[in-house]
C-alpha cells in the first residue's frame, strides 16, 4: 500500500454521494449508495458485471438524474447537468472509450479546456486582443498535459488512429484538461497489457500527487488493491463493503459475490469475458469508422 | 533513365511489352494532336466550325489539350529531364486517365457530329486521324505498368482496371523558397479561373459536355500524379496568401465575361455557394442536419424586399442598403433562434424531420400572408416583385459601367457586391471554426455525450451554430432579393428546379466536402453550372441529381474536397511509427534526376 494513506485521513471531503438510487423502470441499478472521497485519496469501486458501477458514475456526473439522493462536491450540491458538473470540478473517462475520433490528439485535449476558457464567438470572429493569448495559453496547457501523459509526440495524430492504450491515456489527459478536483476513471486499464497497466498505475499516482482525488472502477484486482487507499464493493446496486484494501480483500461476502473461489490476481472467467467483450466492441467501432471513410482505399 | 521502368510495382492491365506500350502511347497522342489541325467535318452546321484546316477550333481544342497533356505526362514518365515534377505520385495511371479522357472527348465529338449531321459520312479524314490516334493512345496506355501492386482480392477485370488507375501518394515535396511557392499558388488560381471562365463561356451544349469530360479526367489524372496533393500542401502552408489569391481570382472573373447571362450565372453561383458555406457551419461543423435551411435565405430576402422601397412591398419604406442588410440578417437570426430553441433538443433524424417541417411552414406562411387567408404582408404566391436596383453614392447597380476598359453589366455589379458577402462568410466560417467555439461544435458532432461531459453546454452551442448559420443565410438573402428583382415563396422550397433550395444546398455541402471551406463553394459551382448549361436535361434534373448523389456516396463519400483528415494522413507519414509508403520506381527516378 502507499504511504499517503495516513496523510489523507484528516483531509476534506471532495465528493459526497448521499443515498444515490437509480431506477430504470422496474430495475434498480443503484440502490441507496453512500460514498465519500476525500482530498488526496484514491478510492476504488469494484463489483461484478452489471453491479451498477458505471450507472453510479453516470449519476455522479449528471449524465443520469438519480431517482433519489444527492451528490455534492466540496460542500455544494451538484445540479444533474453534465457540463455543470464538469464546470464544478469533476472530470471523467468512459468505460467504452469516447474520444472525438476525427479530431487530433491536441484538439481533444483542447476541448477538455472548454470550461476553463471563456473566449466566445465574437472574440473569435473579431480576433479580439485576448483571443490569441487565450488560445496560446490553452495550447501550452494542453501540450503540458500531453507531455505528462506521454503523448506529446503524437499531438497531430487523429485520435482514432491511436493504439488502444494511448486512447485510454488520451481520455485521461482530456479529462485532466478541465483542471478537476476529482477524476472519475471507468476501467482505465481495460484491454491493456500488464506493462501498460503498470504505467497507468504510475500515472494515477502522479495525478493524485498533483492534488487531484481519484475514484476508479476496475476489474483488475491486483491493480485496485495496489492503487487504492480505500475500496468500495458494489453488488447488485448495493454497497456491500467499504474499507481499506485488506479488509475488502478478505471479506468473504466480497469473495463470494465477486471474486469467486480462486483469487490470486488471475482474472476470472467473468473478467476475461468482459475484457473480450470490450475489445470486440472497440474493434467493431473501429470497423465502423473505417467504413465511413473509405478515402484511403480510394486514392490508392 | 528509362531502364528502371521494367521493375514495375504493379502489373499492366493489358499484356503489352512496356516499351511498346510507351511508344504506342506517345505515337497515338501525337497523332491525335496532329489530327486536331485538320478538318473534322465538311459543314459549319455543327457548332464551333470544325471545317478549318490549319488551326483547331471548338471541341478540337479540347482534344488538343487532352492529347498534349497525355504526351507531356508520358514523356515525364520516360524520365525526360525537367518534366519529372509533373508526376511525383503516380506516373502511368495519370497517363492512362488522360488517354482515356482524350478518347472520351474525341469519341464524344465524333459521335455528336455523326448524330447532329446524320451519319458518319459527315466525318472528314481529320476526325478519323484524331479518333484513331486517341484510341491507340488509350489502348496502349492500358499496357503501361501499374503504379501500385495488385492486392490479392482484385481478381475481376473491373477491379484490375480500377487498380490500374490508382496510384500511391506522392512523397512530401522539398521546400521551395516561399516566393516560388506563392508563385505556384497564384499560377494555380490563374489556371483555375481560366478553366472556370472557359466552362461558363461555352456557348453550346456539346462544347460544355466535352469540357466536363476533359476536366473530369484531367483533374483526376493530376490528382493521381500527386500534383493536387502537392498544391494542397502549399495552400495549407500559405493559407492567407491562398485566400487572397482566391479573392483576386474571383474579382477577376466578371472581367472575363462579356455576356450578361454568364455573369449572372457567376452571381448566382456565389449566392448559392455562400449559403452552402453558411449551412456548412450547421451541418459540417456542428453536425446538425438542417433540411429547412433555405427558409433563412428566404427570411433575409423577404426582409430586404420589404424594406427595399419596392412599390409592391406592404411596408413601403426604403432603407439604405446597409440597414436592409442588418434587417435581413437580424430577421434571420431571430427566426433561427425561434426555430432552433424548440427543435435543437432533438437529435439526429428527429431534428432533420422537424427542420424540414419548419422549412415548409415558412413557405406556406409566406404563401398565405396575402390579405385573403392572412394579413397582407408578402402578396402570397405573387411574391414581392420590382425590387429596385441598389444605388451606392450614385453608383447604380442596374447600369453598365466601364471599369479599366471592361464593361461591367448589372450582374457583374451584383457579383462583385456578393463577393464581399462571400468573403465575410468565408472569414466567419474560418475564424469560428478555428476557435474554442468551433472545436466545441466539432466535439458535439463527434460525440455529444462526451462533449457535455467535457463541460460543453451542448444546447447552447448548437443554438449558436444554428443562429449563426441562419444569420449568414439571411445576409446572402438580402443580395439575392436584388439580383432576382423579385422574391416569391416558390424559390424557397425543399427541392425545386433552381438551385438554392434546401436539398441542393445540402447536396453542395456533401458533394463538396463537409466541414471544409472550399468544398461547399466547389459543390455549389458544379451543382449550379451543370444544370444551367445543360438545358436539355431540365426535365430529368432531380432524377439525374439523385443518381449523381448515389454514385458519389458510393465512390467518394467524403466529398470532392476532403477535410483535414487527408492532410493529416500525409503528415503522419513523417512520423516514425507510421511505415514509409513504398516508393514507386518513378519517384526513385525523380530523386535520381534531382541528384543528376
Ligand atoms: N440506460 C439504462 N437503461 C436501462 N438499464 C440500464 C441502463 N444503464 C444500465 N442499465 C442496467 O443497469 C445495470 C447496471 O449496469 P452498469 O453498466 O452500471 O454495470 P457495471 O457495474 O458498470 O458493469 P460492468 O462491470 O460490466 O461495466 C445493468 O443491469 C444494466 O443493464
Ligand atoms: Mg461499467
Amino acid at each position: 500500500m502507499t504511504t499517503m494513506t495516513t496523510t489523507t485521513k484528516t483531509a476534506t471531503t471532495v465528493l459526497d454521494a448521499n443515498g444515490v438510487t437509480m431506477r430504470f423502470g422496474g430495475l434498480t441499478a443503484v440502490r441507496n449508495v453512500d460514498l465519500t472521497v476525500n482530498a488526496g485519496e484514491i478510492v476504488g469501486l469494484i463489483g461484478p458485471n452489471g453491479a451498477g458501477k458505471t450507472t453510479f458514475f453516470n449519476c455522479l456526473t449528471g449524465l443520469y438524474v438519480p431517482t433519489e439522493g444527492k451528490v455534492s462536491y466540496k460542500g455544494t450540491v451538484l445540479p444533474p447537468k453534465p457540463h455543470l458538473v464538469t464546470q464544478a470540478g469533476i472530470a471523467r473517462t468512459f468505460q467504452n472509450i469516447r474520444l472525438f475520433a476525427n479530431m487530433t490528439v491536441l484538439e481533444n485535449v483542447l476541448v477538455g479546456r472548454h470550461t476553463r476558457t471563456k473566449e466566445g464567438l465574437w472574440s473569435a470572429l473579431l480576433r479580439l486582443p485576448g483571443f490569441t493569448r487565450a488560445e496560446q495559453a490553452s495550447r501550452e496547457r494542453a501540450m503540458e498535459l500531453l507531455e505528462f501523459i506521454g503523448l506529446a509526440d503524437k499531438a497531430d495524430h487523429l485520435a482514432r488512429n491511436l493504439p488502444y492504450g494511448d486512447q485510454r491515456k488520451l481520455e485521461i489527459a482530456r479529462a485532466l484538461a478541465s483542471d478537476p478536483g476529482l477524476l472519475l476513471l471507468d476501467e482505465p486499464t481495460a484491454g491493456m497489457n500488464p506493462q501498460e497497466t503498470r504505467v497507468t498505475e504510475e500515472l494515477i499516482f502522479a495525478i493524485r500527487d498533483q492534488g487531484i482525488a481519484v475514484l476508479v472502477i476496475e476489474h483488475d484486482m491486483r491493480f485496485i488493491f495496489n492503487l487504492c487507499d480505500r475500496v468500495a464493493c458494489l453488488v447488485q446496486g448495493e454497497k456491500l463493503v467499504e474499507g481499506s484494501p485488506d479488509i475488502v480483500q478478505s471479506d468473504e461476502r466480497v469473495v463470494a459475490a465477486y471474486l469467486g473461489t480462486p483469487f490470486e490476481g488471475a482474472p476470472g472467467a467473468e473478467e476475461a469475458a468482459e475484457v473480450e467483450a470490450a475489445e470486440a466492441d472497440a474493434a467493431k467501432d473501429a470497423a465502423q469508422t473505417a467504413t465511413t471513410s473509405t478515402e484511403e482505399e480510394d486514392t490508392r | 533513365m528509362t531502364t528502371n521502368h521494367t521493375t514495375a510495382p504493379g502489373p499492366a492491365f493489358l499484356p503489352i511489352p512496356p516499351a511498346a506500350a510507351r511508344i504506342g502511347t506517345v505515337a497515338g497522342a501525337a497523332v491525335a494532336l496532329a489530327g486536331t489541325f485538320l478538318a473534322w467535318t465538311w459543314t459549319d452546321e455543327f457548332p464551333g466550325d470544325l471545317t478549318v484546316t490549319g488551326y483547331p477550333g471548338g471541341l478540337q481544342v479540347l482534344t488538343l489539350i487532352g492529347a498534349a497533356l497525355t504526351l507531356l505526362l508520358t514523356l515525364s514518365g520516360y524520365g525526360v529531364r525537367g518534366l519529372g515534377w509533373l508526376t511525383p505520385g503516380g506516373t502511368n495511371s495519370p497517363v492512362r486517365l488522360l488517354a482515356l479522357g482524350t478518347l472520351g472527348t474525341t469519341g464524344y465529338t465524333l459521335g455528336a457530329i455523326a448524330y447532329d449531321l446524320g451519319g458518319i459520312v459527315n466525318l472528314e479524314p481529320g476526325a478519323w486521324v484524331s479518333g484513331i490516334g486517341a484510341l491507340i493512345a488509350a489502348v496502349t496506355a492500358l499496357g503501361l505498368p501499374g503504379d501500385q501492386p495488385l492486392d490479392g482480392t482484385a481478381t475481376t477485370a473491373w477491379q484490375r482496371f480500377r487498380n490500374s488507375l490508382g496510384a500511391p501518394q506522392a512523397p512530401r515535396a522539398k521546400a521551395l523558397p516561399s516566393w516560388a511557392e506563392i508563385l505556384i499558388i497564384v499560377a494555380a488560381f490563374g489556371i483555375g479561373l481560366y478553366v472556370f471562365a472557359y466552362g461558363i463561356d461555352t456557348d453550346y451544349t456539346e462544347l460544355f459536355i466535352g469540357f466536363l469530360i476533359t476536366v473530369g479526367f484531367a483533374f483526376t489524372a493530376l490528382h493521381r500524379a500527386g500534383l493536387v496533393s502537392r498544391l494542397t500542401a502549399l495552400t495549407t502552408k500559405h493559407r492567407n496568401i491562398t485566400l487572397a489569391a482566391a479573392l483576386v481570382a474571383a474579382v477577376c472573373f466578371p472581367f472575363t465575361q462579356q455576356k450578361e447571362e454568364y455573369a449572372l450565372i457567376g452571381a448566382n453561383i456565389l449566392i448559392f455557394g455562400t449559403v452552402a458555406l453558411g449551412l456548412n457551419v450547421v451541418v459540417g461543423l456542428a453536425g446538425l442536419l438542417d433540411l429547412g435551411y433555405v427558409a433563412f435565405l428566404g427570411v433575409g430576402a423577404y426582409a430586404a424586399a420589404l424594406v427595399s422601397g419596392s412599390t409592391m412591398s406592404a411596408i413601403g419604406v426604403e432603407f439604405p442598403f446597409w440597414a436592409a442588410v442588418l434587417t435581413g440578417a437580424g430577421a434571420s437570426l431571430v427566426f433561427g433562434v425561434l426555430i432552433g430553441a424548440p427543435t435543437l433538443r432533438l437529435r439526429g433524424d428527429y431534428l432533420a424531420i422537424v427542420t424540414l417541417g419548419f422549412g415548409e411552414i415558412f413557405r406556406l406562411t409566406v404563401n398565405n400572408l396575402n390579405g385573403n387567408s392572412g394579413p397582407d404582408l408578402t402578396n402570397g404566391s405573387q411574391g414581392i416583385p420590382s425590387i429596385p436596383d441598389l444605388n451606392f453614392f450614385g453608383f447604380d447597380f442596374g447600369l453598365k459601367h466601364n471599369i479599366l476598359g471592361f464593361d461591367l453589366g448589372r450582374s457583374a455589379n451584383y457579383y462583385l457586391l456578393m463577393l464581399v458577402f462571400t468573403a465575410v462568410v468565408v472569414l466567419v466560417f474560418r475564424r469560428s471554426g478555428e476557435s474554442r467555439i468551433g472545436r466545441a461544435w466539432v466535439a458535439i458532432r463527434e460525440d455529444e455525450t462526451a462533449a457535455t461531459a467535457m463541460g460543453i453546454n451542448a444546447f447552447r452551442l448548437k443554438l449558436l451554430a444554428f443562429a449563426l448559420g441562419a444569420t449568414l443565410a439571411g445576409l446572402a438573402g438580402t443580395v439575392q432579393a436584388h439580383v432576382n428583382y423579385t422574391v416569391t415563396p416558390e424559390q424557397y422550397q425543399f427541392a425545386g428546379s433552381v438551385p438554392p433550395n434546401s436539398a441542393f444546398l445540402l447536396a453542395a455541402v456533401i458533394l463538396g466536402g463537409m466541414g471544409t471551406l472550399s468544398g461547399p463553394l466547389v459543390g455549389a459551382a458544379l451543382l449550379y453550372l451543370i444544370p444551367a448549361k445543360l438545358q436539355f436535361m431540365q426535365d430529368y434534373q432531380l432524377f439525374l441529381f439523385g443518381i449523381a448523389l448515389i454514385l458519389l456516396m458510393r465512390l467518394r463519400p467524403e466529398g470532392l474536397v476532403a477535410d483535414r483528415r487527408k492532410q493529416l494522413e500525409f503528415h503522419e507519414n513523417d512520423q516514425p511509427d507510421v511505415p514509409e509508403p513504398r516508393q514507386s520506381e518513378e519517384t526513385a527516378a525523380g530523386i535520381a534526376k534531382a541528384g543528376a
